[in-house]
């Protein structure tokens, strides 16, 4: 064994080699069949029952968007400071908690009603669903600042695992004083949701509204594309060329392109009635997925602005390029983490809110397995970047969705680890993730 | 010679003494079947966590998945034994006569890889797995039959006793060998990774493995697995000599091999994969050696365990479960075999014993909020672990003799260099530093 591990090349006759090429195609060859087979699956899916393909597709859409809410403070804290942390998971749980005793308990979306007595139920769920989402997104952000202050902070110069275990440690804190009696216990709570659930069909949704959804994406991938144009077109020197590419990155405009896009696609599916071979499907998104999408995006409009435009997210740009030259140009990294750690923390309790009003259930556990989800998602779409995190949620809410309704539902969540583990193994730095640098 | 015998006298001897108490306590019955189990607990916890020491302490890639391997080490040396008990010897045929012929054809496969240059990882991956579908499917289809009735023949000449012990050892070896395969194949495209994904790949792993024991009687055909109602029946074969027996030979072997030359290969890699490369070591085969020789220690762990709790439930396997190595190992200290052995045994004893016997019934839950907490405290207090670096003498690894006096390299500006000192720094545990990998 010592002597092929540590002198390979000595095996006494010299070895004629040939070009492995043919392996490489045959074993590419093979995982293609693999691939191809899926697909044939999906299709015969499809084939067979259009609706249904199709309301899977909207419920892979809603986990996805939910896992991308997660999926970003892994990602901002991964980028910044190294570090999986597993307790994000946590913050998520304790952002569904929040959400649950502000509804159960305080009755807290129904604020409005309490002040303007006379106010319209459709104004007041809006507000009190802002508010309760706001108030969870605040606990879990000051949850998560603590959690970065007196855990993490102690030991950013000690050896990576120490942090590695300390997340570990901190997730199992928090999970397991959730359990306690007086604190969450450890049983599956069911979940009021803040707003009444309406399902929109075939029908119900004037043509009105989606038409006026339809004029404005196209009104912003017009936009959009105007732009590009502007930008590419030749003559860099030229004022117009800045300030298309400046433009073009602007928040509103990602808002229209995606908000109004996804909207668009759903409310024409949930509209229309798909007719084949002389029946009907009627699709149905509840509001739940409206919500869930809408939120999502908002947040996470936002989060790109903040990231983009502000001096806050130039500093937490230049954290994680780079934190010794960061703290020579004054930035506070310390702070800026922190931040950081905020800005995730506060998504993460957004997507507990989602996560439990879709689902209907909370747990002091509920957090583990959608927390590992999202930071697969994270990786998938390439860890560091933000874009790279919204891809790969969806990509992960469909595969996750698909592979429960088409290949088999206990095997969901090994289909999406294997998910993980094929991307990481044919596209190791992920979709929009930059390729590791060689430290030599 | 005597002086290096001694160590290893000491040693020995104290594991024999440690052995006929606990053998005499149990046989005058003095310690119950709790404290036994937690003994034996202790043990195969201890073996997981030597195996993993040696995947992350001295080869440096961290791996969470070692309680897939135990999870593929337990269920599979029980399903032999309990078809064997149950007079079908199908499942011992399989296991042994596949895994040898298993090994035939990697050999076969490697040599047949290495005519070729260019032969991509996914390729490799693919030929192996392939090798293995193959020298499974000839076992079940043909060799079952055929040597069937053989085994049964040849073991129904010797007493019950003596054959039960006997298929209780190939059990063992076949529960390990299947948990060796499991983890080449596994690493054969994950080890190619860098650090944190294959912590993540592996975690995938943990969890995918959970969901395929939550689904054996469904989705695979082992319907005495029972699926998410766990396998009972399993008979109770495991004994105190067991136990030992096999604690020592991970010891020994373990040791063994971190004394050869594979093992400075092995921490060579950890050092620096890159002036591992420079001076010629394999840095891919030392790491797929170190992860299936750590993964095959997690496999005997799992067939010791699964014979002691004559029981086994997915939910133990659990990826929650799998910090526990993780949590051990770093406790003890990183590349610390004296500490992964002391912690170990001392992790079951605290968590699992004394906490569980002495605190109040309500306060159960308390447990596992309050070992984060003493992680926690330890991370900051002490990351290096409790021992930090120290090896029992007998575990120590001897650094070659220093040159003599008068040769050119010794330290010139200190002639006078007193025996005593040069003996201590002879003996020094090592003098190569854990690379510190900082979260600057």
């Amino acid at each position: 064994m010592a002597q092929t591990l540590l002198r390979p090349a000595q095996n006494g006759v010299m070895l004629k080699r040939r070009n492995g090429m043919a392996l490489n195609r045959f074993s590419q060859g093979l995982f293609a069949l693999l691939g191809l087979l899926v697909v044939y699956v999906l299709a015969s899916a499809f084939w067979q029952n259009p609706g249904l393909f199709v309301q899977q597709v909207l419920n892979g859409l809603q986990l996805g968007f939910i896992y991308a809410l997660i999926a970003l403070g892994y990602t901002m804290i991964y980028g910044i400071v190294k570090l999986i942390n597993f307790a994000h998971g946590d913050v998520f749980m304790v952002g569904a908690f929040t959400s649950f005793y502000a509804v159960a308990t305080l009755d807290l979306h129904r604020w409005p009603a309490w002040i303007f007595p006379g106010i319209a139920e459709g104004l007041m769920m809006l507000v009190g669903t802002v508010t309760v989402i706001l108030l969870s997104m605040l606990i879990s952000a000051v949850l998560a600042m603590v959690m970065e202050r007196f855990a993490y902070r102690p030991l950013r110069n000690k050896p990576r695992i120490a942090a590695l275990i300390t997340a570990i440690g901190v997730s199992f804190f928090i999970e397991y004083f959730g359990a306690l009696p007086f604190v969450y216990t450890n049983n599956y709570i069911t979940y009021p949701r803040p707003f009444e659930v309406s399902v929109y069909s075939a029908g119900m949704i004037s043509p009105w509204i989606i038409s006026v959804v339809w004029v404005l994406f196209t009104v912003s991938v017009v936009v959009f594309s105007w732009l590009t144009w502007l930008s590419r077109k030749g003559n860099s020197r030229s004022r117009f060329h800045v300030q298309a590419q400046t433009w073009k990155r602007h928040p509103l405009l990602q808002f229209g392109l995606l908000f109004f896009g996804f909207m668009a696609v759903v409310l024409t599916l949930t509209g229309a009635r798909i007719e084949t071979r002389g029946r009907v499907w009627d699709l149905s998104a509840s509001s739940v997925t409206l919500v869930i999408m809408g939120a999502s995006i908002v947040l996470q409009v936002i989060l790109q602005y903040i990231v983009s435009r502000t001096r806050l997210g130039k500093a937490m740009r230049a954290a994680a390029y780079d934190k010794g030259v960061a703290r020579l140009m004054g930035i506070n990294v310390d702070g800026v983490i922190t931040l950081t750690f905020a800005l995730g923390g506060g998504l993460a309790g957004a997507a507990g809110v989602l996560y439990a009003t879709a689902f209907r259930q909370v747990h002091h556990l509920m957090g583990l397995i959608p927390g590992l989800k999202a930071f697969v998602a994270a990786v998938v779409g390439g860890i560091g970047s933000i874009p790279g995190a919204f891809v790969g949620s969806l990509i992960m809410g469909q595969t996750e969705v698909m592979a429960a309704a088409y290949i088999s539902t206990p095997m969901r969540d090994a289909v999406a680890f294997s998910l993980l583990i094929i991307v990481l193994l044919v596209w190791p730095q992920g979709i929009f993730g930059e390729p590791p640098a060689e430290k030599v | 010679m005597r002086q290096r015998m001694k160590p290893s006298i000491t040693f020995l001897g104290v594991g024999l003494l440690i052995f006929v108490v606990i053998q005499a306590l149990l046989s005058f019955g003095l310690l119950n079947n709790y404290w036994r189990g937690i003994i034996y607990w202790g043990a195969a916890i201890t073996m997981v966590s030597l195996g993993l020491n040696l995947i992350y302490g001295f080869n440096g890639q961290f791996s969470l998945g070692q309680y897939g391997f135990y999870a593929i080490g337990a269920y599979g040396s029980a399903d032999v034994t309990y078809r064997w008990v149950r007079g079908d010897p199908s499942a011992l045929v399989v296991v042994l006569a596949g895994s040898l012929l298993v090994l035939g054809l990697y050999a076969l496969v490697s040599a047949f890889l290495r005519r070729f240059y260019g032969v991509t990882v996914m390729a490799r991956f693919t030929f192996f797995l392939l090798a293995t579908i193959l020298a499974f499917a000839i076992a079940v289809i043909v060799l079952v039959p055929v040597l069937g009735p053989v085994f049964t023949a040849v073991l129904g000449v010797l007493p019950t006793v003596a054959s039960n012990q006997i298929v209780f050892l190939l059990a063992l070896l076949g529960g390990a060998a299947l948990a060796g395969i499991a983890s080449f194949l596994f690493g054969i495209p994950v080890l190619e990774l860098g650090s944190d994904y294959f912590g993540i790949a592996t975690l995938g792993f943990t969890i995918i493995i959970k969901v395929l024991l939550d689904n054996t009687d469904t989705i695979l055909p082992f319907p005495e697995m029972k699926g998410a109602r766990g396998m009972i029946g399993i008979p109770q074969w495991t004994t105190w000599p067991w136990v030992f027996g096999s604690l020592l030979l991970v010891v020994l072997v373990m040791r063994n091999v971190l004394h050869s030359s594979v093992g400075r290969a092995i921490v060579s890699v950890r050092e620096d994969e890159r002036a591992a490369e420079l001076v010629g070591v394999d840095v891919t085969n030392t790491k797929i050696l170190a992860f299936v020789l750590g993964s095959i220690f997690a496999g005997l762990a799992g067939g010791i365990r699964a014979h002691d709790l004559a029981f086994l439930h997915p939910q133990s396997f659990n990826f929650i479960q799998s910090f526990n190595p993780l949590i051990i190992v770093v406790f003890g200290g990183l590349a610390s075999m004296t500490g992964t052995l002391i912690t170990g045994f001392f992790w079951i004893f605290l968590l699992e014993g004394f906490l569980r016997l002495f605190l109040p019934t309500g306060f159960e839950t308390w447990r596992l909020v309050v070992y984060p907490l003493i992680l926690l405290l330890m991370m900051l207090l002490r990351p290096e672990g409790v021992f930090g670096r120290y090896e029992l003498p007998f575990l120590r690894r001897e650094m070659p003799p220093l040159p003599e006096k008068d040769s050119t390299t010794v330290v010139v500006d200190t002639p006078q260099v007193a025996p005593e000192s040069l003996t201590s720094l002879r003996m020094s545990p090592q003098v190569v530093e854990i690379t510190q990998e900082k979260t600057v």
